[in-house]
């Protein structure tokens, strides 16, 4: 734990990560005004003292639809990280422990998926299920599943072959019993260093959506929809799109040092 | 020590691996082996020789397919090879447990060890944790593992190389099997472990009056533990004697071989003795005696016939053309 702390990606990005959680959380505190105040009269207003980011071009205030953005974003990416973590992994672990045809067919559906620009397939599915909460989550998770799938395949290929797995077979473990308490906790580290990865992945991707108008419904504000919504203005009021860049940056920044943290910190070899 | 009854009868078991683009291995080529009640069986042969696949079979740990096992391996009558998977894991840790050779990854190394056992003792009994922990608790002081309750809430990495192998010893006796099937199990540590380890599983086994069979590339570990001893070659006992037997008169030139090798405080060379060449391919076996063309006594038979067994009294036999003649 201590060295897992002295690591300075490690510390970074995590520090970056809370914060960006601590102003999700904190949102109501941190703002003045309301995040769907239209105010027509000062639109596209500098940052001042009043709007310390300035405002949109509605009026409303940049940091407030920021702030209250990273909610949407954060909600949203770390449900759809999670619909991938759990689909792709245990999917991962029985393929890669059972091997044979259930891995050969799960194996071939993960291609198939993975055929797609995942963008591209983010919007089929958000198009075709219709723009929710819900169906965000699952636009963006669903995609984002081959990448955990191969993580825990490969890692359960490996762990499978250990002696102790032999060993909890030999003693009378059930196949569901060995995958889920010998196989899943030792390739768990590996997963792990995806996750904060994914997560990076899964911030823009919402970003991308929102940008693209497939994103969650106005007036609800999320990162990508600001950038959005500021991009006419980019070059007479670039405060819109550049603090609500700057967040997703920052906030994929994070998620990405960590991994590289966990990888170092996981893999000596490194 | 053992009252007669057989608990384990190998019965012309073959195993093989089929290989893409060439013949098949054949690892294992018809063993017949018994294991009596209390008895310790000491298997020894070369790396490559069958013996761990063979005990694996009777685990039925080997994947199959795509191994092809034929033959019948009945523990007290009922035939493993027909076992259904619930019979099988039932059987498993229950009647026949299993000691690995490298105690350095035969536990699961997330997991407290304290934790494992007693996840495998409620697996066959329907103990609270509680109980299962008390007895866990015990076994571990059974196997003489010093300030046992602290190192129960261990993790492997924090044990030793003679300690996890206690551990594995405990988990494997917890629920009292009929058969302890060792393989190796001293092989990946130093002497003096390996000394301690021997003794306290010789010990266990008169204690709770329950079968052993080593598996084993050293003579020394078997001279030290079996009462009885099969030698393995090629997938084939060619030679089996009781333990004092086999080593004050060996029949088959493969146990006189083996013999030669280990080094004596008497032995006066520069060399150790060796077997020349190598064990056969098992995907490509010799004709005949799969032995002949390592063996310095072969004759024209040798090359052209496998040789049957030649008993020489009851339980005492060796498969070779000229036992009893050559020595």
């Amino acid at each position: 734990m201590r060295t897992l702390l002295s690591n300075k990606f490690i510390m970074l990005g995590g520090a970056m990560i809370l914060a960006m959680l601590l102003i999700a959380l904190f949102a109501p505190l941190l703002t003045v005004y309301p995040y769907d105040g239209l105010d027509l009269a000062n639109k596209n207003q500098a940052p001042s003292l009043e709007h310390m980011m300035g405002t949109d071009p509605y009026g409303r205030d940049v940091w407030c639809r920021v702030v209250y953005g990273s909610r949407v974003s954060l909600m949203v990416s770390f449900a759809a990280v999670g619909v991938a973590v759990v689909c792709g992994s245990v999917l991962g672990i029985v393929s890669g422990y059972l091997k044979g045809g259930f891995d050969l067919a799960a194996g071939r559906l993960i291609d198939i998926m993975m055929a797609f620009p995942s963008l591209l397939l983010s919007m089929i599915i958000g198009v075709a299920l219709g723009p929710s909460t819900r169906n965000m989550c699952l636009s963006i998770g669903i995609p984002l599943i081959p990448i955990f799938y191969r993580v825990a395949r490969g890692a359960a290929l490996s762990v499978g072959e250990r002696t102790f797995v032999i060993a909890s077979e030999s003693m009378g473990s059930g196949r569901f019993r060995t995958m889920f308490r010998h196989v899943l906790p030792n390739v768990l580290p590996q997963i792990f260093v995806v996750l904060s990865m994914g997560m990076g992945g899964s911030i823009l991707a919402e970003a991308s959506l929102g940008f693209l108008g497939l994103g969650i419904p106005q007036p609800t504000p999320s990162w990508g929809l600001i950038v959005n919504e500021g991009k006419p203005y980019m070059f007479t009021a670039p405060w819109t799109t550049g603090f609500s860049g700057a967040f997703i940056a920052l906030t994929i920044w994070g998620f990405n040092l960590l991994g590289d943290g966990l990888r170092d910190h996981l893999d000596p070899r490194v | 020590m053992s009252d007669g009854g057989v608990l384990l009868d190998i019965r012309g078991l073959r195993v093989r691996f089929p290989m893409r683009g060439r013949g098949p291995v054949c690892a294992v080529n018809g063993v017949d082996l018994t294991l009596r009640k209390g008895e310790s069986l000491g298997i020894v042969g070369e790396s490559g020789c069958g013996k761990s696949v063979t005990f694996s079979s009777v685990m039925r740990l080997v994947q199959s397919p795509p191994a092809v096992l034929e033959g019948e391996i009945l523990l007290d009558g009922r035939d493993v090879m027909r076992m259904s998977g619930a019979e099988l894991r039932r059987m498993r840790g229950k009647e026949i447990a299993m000691i690995f050779q490298e105690p350095m990854t035969s536990l699961n190394p997330v997991m407290r060890v304290g934790k494992q056992i007693i996840e495998t003792l409620r697996l066959h009994e329907s103990l609270s944790e509680k109980q299962a922990e008390e007895k866990a608790l015990e076994y571990f002081q059974m196997v003489e593992i010093p300030d046992a309750r602290s190192r129960f809430w261990c993790y492997p990495h924090q044990l030793s190389g003679g300690l996890r192998q206690r551990v594995m010893i405990a988990m494997a006796l917890i629920c009292n099997p009929r058969v302890l099937l060792a393989d190796e199990p001293t092989t990946a540590l130093d002497v003096t472990i390996q000394a301690q380890i021997l003794e306290l599983l010789g010990r266990l086994r008169r204690k709770n009056d329950m079968s052993v069979v080593l598996i084993t590339h050293d003579l020394c570990v078997i001279a030290q533990l079996a009462e009885r001893v099969a030698v393995f070659y090629a997938g084939r006992v060619v030679e089996e004697a009781s333990a004092g037997e086999l080593f004050a008169n060996p029949m088959h030139p493969y146990t006189m071989g083996l013999l030669r090798c280990v080094p004596t405080m008497r032995t006066v060379s520069r060399r150790l003795d060796m077997i020349e060449g190598n064990i056969p391919d098992p995907a490509c076996l010799p004709a005949g005696c799969a032995f002949h063309p390592r063996c310095p006594f072969a004759a024209d038979v040798c090359r052209e016939q496998a040789p049957e067994k030649r008993f020489f009294g009851e339980r005492r036999f060796a498969a070779c053309h000229r036992a009893g003649e050559v020595g």
